[in-house]
């Protein structure tokens, strides 16, 4: 697998680069081809199940790649604030601008700017610890139950202000639903599962209306076939992936805008993942779906859109196949070459 | 002045023979610098040694001190001149006997000492001493012995560790014995006494007579002379009285117990909830006046302003105190389960837009249910055994009513009026106590058996 375009360039170019472009940063800099020696970079872990030949293609057009000559990089000073690429989208669902989150008087994210467009998977990826899951837990603001934590900055979905305090989580959560890193279904039966969201939001008038909301979302969720015949057994007797699509369809039952997705397939294996993301991927029909995730193969395969978080800061956001080709900054480009320390 | 004497040798030998051993270990492997090819650490050599010191001298000590006394008397007797003996009761025997011992001892007899007793005294004060010296060597034999072995033992392969550990298993396992045998001890004997008391009065009479008046006649022609052991009354102001109080602590407790888990600020949560559990660490004697003192009198004054005859002693008194009592078995134990139901059930309510209030009661609630019902039946079980509160504030009458605001009495306060002051034990009277608290122990371990069966299924369902 080798490539055509290098992607690391040496240090020392780097750190002059790093002034050049804040000042100045529609001018061409260096030539790294001429620079860097063409095998000083290993290949990226290609995304297993997408043609080499797509991604290639993409990769040499210009177009698809916005900035691509502010190749920026720095060391792990915190000396920029501002994002690589391109934050917005063209038809975005969730708009988030100058997002902070402290946790007492820790700062864990800052400044984070990004869109979330319809019908579109956006995977964010990171380091542990470098707010992913935070800047997710704020999209329907779960970091409400957290007492010490602050949240600042606008968050809209649909142009409609949300990080306020006088707005009711309660529809805001119908809208952006969340399913969580451990399966968590309720200790009731699979048909409870299901019907609770609708339940609590009165979202269904007869009993015959919620068995078929039921069923649809189960079936959208691609369990109705492994579980129609045993609707009123528990939902924690289910396999770990079975209970992770029984958490999917029970967020769809409530029929969100949003789906968040916090690392939705690290407590399962390698087949009931598959299925997971084989459903993310029909979801995106009908859903936005924001997911963090640790494996970057996951991100490669399910999101069209991938941002990548760095102790706090929003380093980069571009279109999966361009982070994954072509990182435009150092530190997307060690993590995603599994250099990072 | 023996047995202490005999603990510090012991305990001395024991140290000795640590020290000695442990040095023993280290220097058959050539110094401090071998330790690697011990099979175990010098000090495990040590206190091998030291278990092999006392629990042998300590064995000894409690069989000495168990048959000592038997066999120098049997000894004694067989030597007593056949004339002292002759003729005699067995109780003038052991009169005899002990003024033996007494003479011997140097403490006051009671009858005329002959020349036989005196000799027979001497043989006696003989005997024992030849049976303190035995017990002395004997220890130091066994100290002796025991510290040759280990010190023999303490070589490189030699598993001291295993051992060590072994033994202290093996101590462990009859320390806790000892707590199950004494509670079957108790059962057994209250067991017993009950099938005495059953033998007197019939069980259908016990368990389904209305009329309780626990009387035995001292002369056939007096009048109530005949005892009525109908525990119905009984049971029923029992459960009248636990009914109350779980009227009481269940909700105030329960609803404490969601507002500090759920609801409060770590700050709350940290002040109240522990004095709330200061209502557990209130003596019942306590809780027996406030109820006798306060409570009464002032039910007594509101029933009396709203028309109600109120006796001045009522369950309702004792049940509203002891409920007061219950609230931290209910609150401290639904607290803990509460708290139990993983926080991700929590997350996955809210994700859905869920309040805090429907969380509780649709998702909370139910999975911590069974644990809360463990809980409450334990407290039942408590209730039900409580006595002082209802000795003091409910009465000895032994009615059969359902009215609250009646005086009754409860299985426990009939215990102990029927065991205080003198007692003679082949009157049913009497028997019926145990008869009384057997059943009780029956009631409560049911209740206990199930509550602990419900906490135990909870337990697995998150795992």
């Amino acid at each position: 697998m080798s490539h055509n375009r290098p992607m690391t360039m040496p240090s020392a170019v780097s750190k002059t680069l790093l002034e050049h472009a804040d000042t100045n940063p529609g001018s061409p800099a260096v030539n790294f081809q001429a620079e860097a020696p063409p095998t000083d970079a290993p290949p990226i872990d290609a995304p297993r199940e997408r043609p080499m030949t797509t991604i290639a293609a993409t990769a040499v057009q210009p177009d698809v790649i916005p900035r691509a000559d502010t190749k920026t990089a720095t060391d792990s000073s915190r000396a920029f604030s501002s994002t690589l690429g391109d934050i917005s989208c063209l038809n975005p669902r969730m708009q988030c601008r100058d997002v902070d989150v402290w946790y007492a008087d820790k700062q864990a994210i800052k400044n984070i700017s990004l869109d979330i467009g319809r019908n579109e998977v956006v995977s964010m990826i990171g380091p542990s610890g470098c707010g992913k899951s935070t800047f997710l837990r704020c999209l329907n603001r779960m970091n409400d139950s957290i007492p010490s934590a602050r949240v600042s900055g606008s968050i809209k979905i649909d142009g409609q202000e949300i990080l306020d305090k006088h707005v009711d989580v309660v529809p805001l959560r119908a809208r952006v639903g969340m399913v969580f890193q451990k399966p968590n279904p309720f200790p009731k039966s699979i048909y409870e599962n299901i019907a609770y969201g609708p339940r609590i939001h009165g979202l269904t008038n007869h009993r015959t209306e919620l068995d078929e909301l039921v069923e649809t979302s189960l079936r959208k969720a691609g369990l109705w076939e492994e579980v129609k015949d045993r609707l009123d057994q528990p939902g924690t007797g289910l396999s770990g992936g079975q209970q992770q699509r029984l958490c999917i369809a029970r967020t769809i039952a409530v029929s969100p805008e949003v789906i968040l997705m916090d690392e939705p397939c690290s407590a399962l294996d390698p087949i009931a993942t598959a299925k997971v993301e084989e459903l993310i991927d029909e979801l995106r029909t009908n859903y936005s779906i924001a997911i963090v995730t640790h494996s970057m193969q996951q991100a490669a395969r399910v999101s069209q859109r991938t941002a990548y978080f760095h102790l706090g800061d929003l380093i980069e956001v571009g279109t999966t196949e361009q982070i994954f080709n072509q990182p435009q900054h150092r530190l997307t480009e060690d993590y995603i070459t599994g250099r990072f320390g | 002045m023996t047995l202490p004497l005999l603990l510090l040798l012991i305990l001395v030998a024991m140290a000795l023979a640590y020290q000695l051993v442990r040095k023993q270990a280290i220097k058959n492997v050539g110094g401090v610098s071998g330790i690697k090819q011990l099979h175990s650490l010098p000090a495990y050599y040590g206190y091998y040694a030291a278990l092999w010191v006392g629990i042998p001298a300590l064995l000894i000590l409690l069989v000495w001190f168990g048959l000592h006394d038997r066999i120098i008397t049997a000894l004694m007797i067989e030597q007593m001149p056949a004339s002292l003996t002759a003729e005699q009761s067995s109780g003038q025997v052991s009169l005899i006997i002990n003024d033996i011992k007494n003479l011997a001892t140097g403490n006051i007899t009671s009858g005329r000492i002959t020349e036989d007793i005196q000799a027979t005294a001497d043989h006696y004060a003989r005997l024992r001493d030849i049976a303190q010296m035995t017990l002395w060597g004997l220890i130091m034999a066994a100290t002796l012995a025991g510290m040759s072995l280990a010190w023999r033992r303490a070589k490189p392969e030699f598993r001291a560790r295993n051992r060590v550990e072994n033994t202290v298993l093996v101590v462990m396992v009859v320390f806790s014995s000892i707590a199950i045998i004494t509670t079957l001890g108790i059962v057994l004997s209250v067991l017993f006494e009950s099938i005495l008391f059953f033998q007197e009065i019939p069980w259908t009479q016990f368990f389904f007579g209305t009329e309780w008046s626990p009387q035995i006649a001292l002369r056939s022609d007096q009048v109530g002379a005949s005892g009525a052991f109908g525990t119905i009354p009984l049971f029923t102001g029992t459960l009248l009285i636990s009914a109350i109080a779980m009227l009481v602590a269940v909700p105030i407790g329960l609803l404490s117990a969601i507002y500090l888990s759920e609801y409060a600020a770590p700050a709350v949560r940290g002040i109240a909830k522990p004095v709330l559990e200061v209502l557990a660490g209130i003596p019942t004697v306590v809780y027996g006046f406030f109820a006798a003192l306060t409570v009464a009198p002032y039910i007594r004054e509101l029933g009396d302003s709203l028309g109600l005859h109120v006796a001045s002693e009522s369950a309702l008194a004792a049940g509203l105190v002891m409920g007061i009592m219950i609230i931290p078995f209910v609150s401290s134990l639904s607290d803990d389960v509460i708290n139990a139901v993983p926080q991700s059930m929590r997350d996955g309510s809210h994700a859905l837009g869920a309040t805090q209030s429907e969380t509780i009661r649709r998702v909370i609630f139910p999975a911590a249910l069974p644990g809360i019902v463990g809980g409450i039946l334990l407290a039942v079980s408590r209730a039900i055994g409580e006595t002082m509160i209802v000795v003091m504030a409910a009465g000895m009458a032994a009615n059969l009513t359902a009215n609250p605001l009646d005086s009754v009495t409860t299985v426990t306060v009939q215990i102990v009026t029927l065991l205080t002051g003198d007692q003679e034990f082949d009157s049913a009277k009497t028997l019926a106590a145990f008869a009384l608290g057997l059943t009780l122990f029956v009631v409560t371990l049911i209740l206990n058996i199930i509550a602990l069966h419900i906490v135990r299924k909870y337990r697995e369902q998150y795992e």
